[in-house]
């Protein structure tokens, strides 16, 4: 294949065996109870062949063309977030500057300006949008559309371009290469929500939070907490350059914050009276239904390994 | 000639400005007619509007839908004029002039003959961003005439935040068509106007991006 290091082949493969199989399933289930509608079950598994086989496509062409797909998610990230959100209408042009972070932020990210990337959104974004509504003149509502436009691109450009940055960190494991890292955190990621809804589902009885959602259990969320730790100690060595130890602790990191990223996600929607942010995604809702989770544990497991390891 | 050039606009610059810059949330496609004659009856908030409603066909039956637009506003520069009558297909309306009831809609009812899918603001005019204006009675008074043409109700919100009216710079934002079940047919033209009014307000209810505004 297209210079993949060989550990990161073999779980992409396992991966897509995992899809084969339950694309497979589902077409059993179907067959078996061609009674029931299982329309929505056929798109989620469809987009997910879609997901994973944009990111694959991407990431054997080599790291510039993913980081332009990061680029373009967090795109379609802060437009999803922008749209729902209320802004005002003399906000126009700021939102306009916002989306330029983009290309600004992951232009850093490939020329692995550490520095630059760290701190451009959370300074320099930071301070010249409140100066540019300034000069439009209109103050009224000014307080929360600062607010909710940095807190956009924080979440949706600056957080999700941590995954970008792992690819261009200095290669440790040399069999798994930097495409390992960004596999180890989206999996770790996406089964723990797969884990929470499935412990919940069978075990789940406790609400941790009734008011915001309802659907996610202590006995999902310590089920999963269970799961992807020990998932993490058996396959981040083989993926990243955490010691067994050190991986037992990325899959704690993975599963706590991608539980937040979850339920703060859903306290959005919430707030908005909104089921889904978006439709991009057939059978999921939009990006942000996505990737809530990514959102928080990218920047944590990033900052973790480069502290550990680097 | 006109045809290539049309499809090539559509396909190079207007199917990737809406699938990218913009992207829809659409709701109930199901219900968008395939065949003609009939109406598409959408509220107005931004050029966009048309583009957008135009983009959800595929490429082959793009010269089938044709938009009805104000003849005062697409036709006061002959560039105007040519790329509204040839690129899009409009068929243009009087709103200023007085004319005959019959004269003012001959256009639309020539369409209607042909088989084409029109589409129609019965607000007409964009109005203010982000807001439903008095619907207009035209719509009735062309459907009254004939008993073949079905209406459609499309409700269309996040476009006027994009690129609202006296605006030149095009900002990316989601935006929610949501296309309805074909209204009954009306007795009266108030009835058919009120009828309207409700459904555009049933069909907010599968909007995302309603509170996209901050008042």
């Amino acid at each position: 294949m297209l210079n993949i290091p060989q550990n990161s082949l073999l779980i992409m493969l396992t991966v897509l065996a995992l899809l084969v199989v339950a694309s497979l399933f589902r077409l059993i289930i179907e067959k078996n109870h061609p009674e029931k509608d299982y329309t929505e079950l056929r798109q989620r598994i469809q987009s997910w062949w879609w997901m994973i086989g944009i990111l694959f496509a991407c990431m054997s062409l080599g790291t510039q063309y993913t980081i332009i797909l990061f680029a373009f998610i967090s795109f379609l990230a802060l437009k999803e977030f922008l749209s729902i959100v209320p802004t005002r209408q003399a906000d126009r042009r700021i939102i306009f500057w916002a989306y330029l972070s983009i290309p600004l932020q992951y232009y850093f990210v490939s020329i692995q300006w550490y520095g630059m990337f760290i701190i451009f959104i959370p300074i320099y974004i930071f301070l010249f949008l409140p100066m540019r509504m300034v000069l439009t003149g209109e103050t009224k509502g000014f307080i929360r559309a600062a607010g909710v436009m940095h807190w956009a691109i924080m979440l949706t450009v600056f957080c999700l371009s941590h995954i970008a940055y792992l690819l261009v960190l200095p290669e440790k494991n040399i069999d798994a290469g930097n495409i390992g890292l960004v596999i180890f955190l989206i999996f770790m990621t996406q089964f723990n929500d797969v884990c929470q809804y499935i412990w919940g589902k069978t075990l789940g009885k406790h609400p941790v939070i009734p008011k915001v959602s309802p659907n996610k259990t202590w006995e999902g969320f310590l089920g999963a907490m269970l799961t992807i730790t020990l998932v993490a100690g058996f396959i981040g060595p083989y993926l990243t350059p955490l010691s067994i130890k050190l991986s037992l602790l990325a899959g704690l990191i993975i599963n706590v914050s991608g539980f937040i990223g979850d339920v703060v996600v859903s306290a959005i929607k919430r707030d908005l009276e909104i089921k889904d942010s978006g439709a991009l995604i057939p059978g999921h809702g939009g990006i942000l239904d996505r990737f809530d989770s990514l959102i928080f544990t990218a920047p944590l497991f990033f900052h973790y390994l480069r502290y550990i390891a680097y | 000639m006109n045809k290539v050039l049309k499809i090539l606009f559509f396909v190079l610059l207007i199917k990737p400005l809406v699938l990218v810059v913009l992207g829809l949330n659409i709701r109930g496609k199901n219900n968008l007619p395939q065949t003609g004659p009939a109406i598409i009856a959408a509220n107005h908030n931004s050029h966009l509007d048309t583009l957008v409603l135009m983009s959800l066909y595929p490429l082959h039956l793009l010269h089938k839908i044709r938009p009805v637009a104000a003849a005062d506003y697409f036709l006061s520069t002959p560039l105007r004029a040519w790329f509204a009558l040839n690129i899009i297909g409009i068929i243009p309306l009087e709103r200023k002039r007085r004319v005959a009831r019959k004269e003012l809609f001959s256009g639309c009812h020539k369409a209607l003959d042909d088989e084409d899918i029109l589409i129609i603001f019965p607000e007409g005019s964009r109005g203010r961003p982000e807001q439903i204006s008095n619907i207009k009675k035209g719509l009735f008074y062309i459907v009254n005439e004939r008993n073949d043409t079905p209406v459609i109700p499309v409700l269309m919100h996040g476009l006027g935040k994009a690129l609202p009216k006296g605006e030149a710079l095009l900002v990316p934002f989601n935006c929610d068509v949501v296309i309805g079940n074909l209204l009954p047919q009306a007795e009266t033209a108030g009835d058919f106007v009120t009828q309207l009014e409700q459904t555009y307000h049933e069909l907010k209810q599968y909007c995302i991006t309603l509170n996209n505004e901050t008042d």
